[in-house]
């Protein structure tokens, strides 16, 4: 394919606090595709995500990430998700005191503001965000509440997507977004994700179960261990991980190393 | 430390923008204290023998008084024979009879702050009185406020025209035998604001006092009496600026509301003198008695202050619910950045029967900042049923700043309830990386949690001045974070 990708991440290498995590990562995502990454507890899935996103305390090692061609490890955390790049976190955080509402909307008119769009009245927002509200099925009552506070494991993660419908990211991180959904929740959530898709944006999505991904379906399942991608596949390797565990991946990386 | 910490401790670096000297002649009393430099205070004020004698009697009761020691705050022992305790623009003749005669250049230094002093060019709907060092430089819509019976003039002036409720009322609430400051208040007070609101009269408009010390090595003692008759209602704001200096400067006002029955006094302050340099070098020394009489039934005074300047505030608003079923309200936020301290919070003493008593305080901490909160809720025997709810939270911005909590409870009536709430919060990284993941940068992420954390008092602040609140806060906090 000729088109630039949206994200490449080039020999990527990251730690916290001078111990290594992340140890050689290699990774192409293009417009319209969804890439799934699964992997042992602690191989460091979440970190690939804080390093996208620009986390502080994270510190990059070696290598490059290009997205839309351009440097991302340089520009600063808000410029990033002003660029288009949103993270569903694993743990949503609570901030007492400010409106979810308010959050929001101030969220989205920083995005529109970057992108030369004017920014939305108090009403055009709502109108907004009734409608993307229904994608997610969403009580109202939410919205009233300050940011996740007192929410539900299930209510914060559904938020999470409720604010992606809003941004509307070009590149969607989604780290464990399936974990402390009931199966119902875990519908409407995938559903959502799905009427999110576009030819034009991408999703990343980072879950433990094959599950997930019967509803949002990847182009590419990639298998993380020890901080390196040691497989990839189609969305039948998840099948395969679900049958056989990690053992027999880890074993096969370990005889390809040796 | 981790970059995080220090991502979060980096925001605390910003301009006092109020910290200008405005170049006026002035005319000052030499440094100093003694009996002397009270009586030509009293005389360059024509003041009345009485009040001569009033203020020579605290002075005598002040030179037996030891400082207090007890606040949870530190700083080096103040020279009080090095303060000027008289300084004042220089008049020709008379002074100014109204503001046309004003210098323009201190019309000009009002304008600067956002204080128009000229009726045209008004606050809306705000009457002011502009104090500038030791007098008071222009009170304006005195006419309007006239024909309804309000008195709202300089505290000289009242003196002069409105004696006999001076005294009665003056040294009421707050006797000069109160506390050290009070007392050296009461025997150099130099000019502060009056106001009295007759009977059944809802003063129509905001009344407004504007504090400005100007003069270097001067101390400011203001005076405030606000007076509400039966049935009468009236909202107060208070705000204060002063120039960047490196010496420390004193500002010991004293504030006495007076409500009888069925009377609303709001009194509102927006606190903003010259904290000092990041360092801690230079700054105001806010050593303020305020105190309100709920003297009649079914009265109410509230105290909101937004405080965020000064290098050391020492205050407690308090109201005395000595009438039966009268209402003490106190809502508070007090903001301590880079070598800032503060040691604030309220007295509500419970007399009457049902009295009720809230207590809202929020202190924000950062850079090095010291916040304290001190609080005495008092129920006396005579207070059957009376009721107090407190609510004390804390606000921690970066890990070398501290908050403290010291609530006293006295409880002599067992009908009495007595609720109290207290919370400790800190900005997280984690916050306001959440908040920077969607767009938001540091500096208005962090506007937004200290916002939201205030939002309980910024809700009992007059309009103008609630918008004005939130802006000053993020001024006062910039830099705390990023
Ligand atoms: N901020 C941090 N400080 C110290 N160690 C960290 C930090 N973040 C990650 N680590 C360590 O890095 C390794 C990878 O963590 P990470 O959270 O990326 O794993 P994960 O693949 O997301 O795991 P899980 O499936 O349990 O969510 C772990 O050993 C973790 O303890
Ligand atoms: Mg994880």
């Amino acid at each position: 394919m000729s088109q630039q990708p949206i994200l490449e991440i080039r020999s990527l290498s990251a730690g916290v606090e001078g111990r290594p995590i992340l140890k050689g990562i290699d990774l192409v995502i293009r417009a319209g595709e969804v890439h799934a990454i699964m992997g042992p507890n602690g191989s460091g899935k979440s970190t690939l995500a804080a390093v996208l996103a620009g986390r502080d305390g994270y510190e990059v090692t070696g290598g490059q990430v290009l997205y839309d061609g351009k440097d991302l490890l340089d520009l600063d955390p808000e410029e990033r998700a002003r660029e288009g790049l949103f993270l569903a976190f694993q743990y949503p955080v609570e901030i007492p005191g400010v409106n979810s509402t308010y959050f929001l909307k101030a969220a989205l008119n920083e995005v529109r503001k970057h992108k030369g769009q004017s920014e939305l009245d108090a009403m055009e927002f709502l109108t907004l965000v009734k409608e993307r509200m229904k994608i997610l099925d969403l009580d109202d009552d939410l919205l009233k509440r300050s940011v996740n506070e007192g929410f539900s494991g299930g209510e914060k993660k559904r938020n999470e997507i409720f604010q992606m419908a809003v941004l509307e990211p070009r590149l969607a991180v989604l780290d464990e977004t399936d974990s402390g959904l009931d199966i119902d929740a875990l519908k409407v959530v995938s559903h959502g994700v799905n009427k999110l898709k576009r030819p034009d944006n991408a999703q990343l999505v980072i879950t433990h179960y094959q599950r997930l991904l019967n509803y949002i379906v990847p182009d590419f399942v990639h298998v993380l261990v020890d901080g390196r991608i040691v497989r990839t596949g189609d969305k039948t390797l998840a099948l395969e991980l679900e049958e056989k565990g990690y053992d027999w991946i880890i074993k096969e990386a370990e005889a390809v190393a040796a | 430390m981790s970059t995080a910490t220090e991502t979060i401790e980096g925001l605390v670096k910003q301009e006092y923008k109020y910290g200008f000297v405005t170049d006026v002649e002035t005319e000052s009393a030499p440094p100093g204290l003694n009996e002397d430099i009270i009586r030509l205070i009293s005389a360059k004020k024509q003041e009345p023998e009485w009040m001569t004698e009033w203020r020579l009697k605290a002075y005598r009761h002040w030179t037996t008084m030891a400082l207090p020691q007890w606040a949870h705050v530190h700083y080096p022992p103040v020279d009080y024979q090095d303060i000027t305790y008289y300084s004042a623009p220089k008049q020709r003749g008379d002074g100014p009879k109204s503001l046309d005669e004003v210098d323009p250049k201190l019309l000009e230094m009002y304008e600067k702050l956002g204080i128009p002093l000229k009726e045209r060019e008004r606050l809306a709907g705000v009457a002011v009185d502009a104090v500038f060092d030791s007098v008071s430089v222009g009170t304006t819509f005195k006419k309007q406020l006239g024909e309804k019976g309000i008195i709202f003039c300089s505290f000289s002036e009242a003196v002069q025209e409105h004696p006999d409720l001076v005294r009665k009322y003056l040294g009421a609430v707050v006797p000069h035998t109160d506390n050290f400051y009070a007392a050296l208040n009461s025997a150099v007070f130099t000019d502060g604001s009056f106001c009295y609101i007759p009977k059944g009269v809802r003063c129509p408009m905001e009344l407004s006092t504007y504090f400005r010390i100007n003069a270097a090595k001067s101390g400011q003692f203001e005076r405030t009496l606000i007076v509400a008759d039966e049935g009468a209602s009236v909202s107060y704001l208070e705000g204060c600026t002063a120039p960047m200096r490196d010496e420390n400067q004193l500002h010991a006002a004293v504030v006495e509301l007076i409500a009888l029955d069925r009377a609303e006094i709001k009194y509102s302050t927006v606190q903003n003198w010259y904290p000092g340099d990041e360092n801690g070098k230079g700054g105001i020394y806010n050593f303020v008695t305020k105190r309100g009489l709920c003297k009649g039934r079914n009265s109410k005074i509230s105290w909101t202050q937004v405080e965020t300047g000064s290098a050391i505030t020492w205050k407690y608003p308090s109201c005395i619910l000595q009438g039966d079923h009268s209402v003490g309200e106190f809502y508070s936020v007090a903001v301590t950045n880079n070598c800032q301290q503060a040691d604030t919070g309220t007295k509500m003493v419970h007399i009457g029967k049902n009295t009720r008593s809230t207590i809202v305080s929020k202190g924000i901490s950062a850079g090095r900042g010291q916040n304290s909160y001190r609080g005495l809720v008092k129920i006396q025997k005579s207070a059957a049923h009376a009721r107090n709810f407190s609510q004390c939270d804390s606000l921690l911005i970066g890990d070398r700043c501290g908050a403290h909590t010291f609530p006293y409870i006295e409880v002599k009536n067992t009908t009495a309830s007595v609720e109290h709430e207290a919370t400790t919060s800190k900005i997280g990284e984690d916050q306001i990386f959440y908040c920077n993941q969607r767009g938001i940068s540091t500096q208005d992420a962090v506007n937004m949690i200290i916002n939201g954390f205030c939002k309980e008092v910024f809700r009992e602040l007059p309009m103008e001045f609630a918008v004005e609140a939130q802006k000053l806060l993020g001024v006062s906090l910039e830099g705390s974070v990023g």
